[in-house]
């Protein structure tokens, strides 16, 4: 329906859908009244653990996540 | 030895079960071709299952339009609504308002944040997307995926004026294109929640 040159503007300055996904859905949350707020900021926090894989065992997990905590 | 006659029989039993399907010419053909060629290749082993033969076929669509619609709200975390019958949905498409009805046209639209609204009978049950999309099916299924979906009484208002002023604000103080969309996507969001709690 649109063509190739009609996108969207966030698309235009370079932004991903995933990311404008993201950050209207962070908007919408911190708009929230307040138990489901803190409910909804704590239930999106999110993390990750990757660990290196040495002699097909892995190694310590190094946890990342938005907050900086190790 | 008894998985390997299980896995024949289930190849077999589910070639044969999708034939009958008219809507599925185009799947058998593609996956009989395969065993065909490999049957020839390879005489003494099974022919491999391909992901064909693990996807349930399309499901047919009535010929009758449904008096239902069956709609699926979905979130990252949660299943709002599953498998609920009602009579008509209105999805915020970044087209406009689409109302659905039983019977409407096969469609994806993607969602701009806003409300949808659920009718069943006399009742409306209305919930603030924040984005994502709406898939329709021929048969009357309405699958809504969304970020966040939240009805709309736990929405505070004082936070939505704030978050408005704000990001005007940035918008009028923005200088690179990266920061001006984050700003428009925040201005979007917050008049689209204004919008909500109004009407």
């Amino acid at each position: 329906m649109a063509s190739y040159a009609a996108v969207p503007f966030w698309r235009a300055a370079g932004m991903t859908y995933i990311t404008y996904s993201n950050l209207c859905a962070n908007l919408v949350r911190q708009c929230l009244k307040e138990p489901y707020r803190s409910e909804a900021l704590t239930r999106e926090k999110v993390h990750f653990s990757a660990s290196k894989w040495v002699d097909g065992k892995p190694q310590k997990p190094i946890i990342r996540s938005d907050t900086g905590e190790e | 030895m008894l998985r390997q006659a299980q896995r024949f029989l289930l190849s077999r039993a589910a070639m044969r079960w999708r034939r009958p399907f008219s809507t599925d010419l185009a799947e058998a053909p593609a996956d009989s071709k395969f065993v065909d060629t490999w049957k020839k290749a390879v005489p003494n082993i099974d022919p491999p299952k391909t992901p064909l033969a693990f996807m349930t076929p399309r499901p047919p669509t009535p010929s009758t339009i449904p008096s239902k619609l069956t709609v699926n709200l979905v979130l990252p975390y949660d299943s709002l609504l599953s498998a609920k019958e009602v009579d008509m949905v209105i999805v915020p498409a970044t087209t406009g308002q689409m109302g659905v009805l039983p019977g409407h046209v096969a469609t994806i639209a993607e969602l701009k944040p806003g409300v949808l609204s659920v009718h069943e009978g006399n009742e409306v049950k209305k919930y603030f997307l924040s984005s994502g999309f709406a898939f329709i099916h021929a048969n009357s299924v309405a699958d809504i995926m969304a970020v966040e979906a939240t009805p709309l009484d736990q929405i505070d208002s004082s936070l939505v004026q704030k978050g408005l002023t704000e990001f005007t604000q940035k918008l009028n103080a923005a200088s690179t294109d990266v920061e001006k969309a984050e700003a428009q996507i925040g201005v979007d969001v917050h008049s689209a929640l204004n919008a909500a709690l109004a009407g």
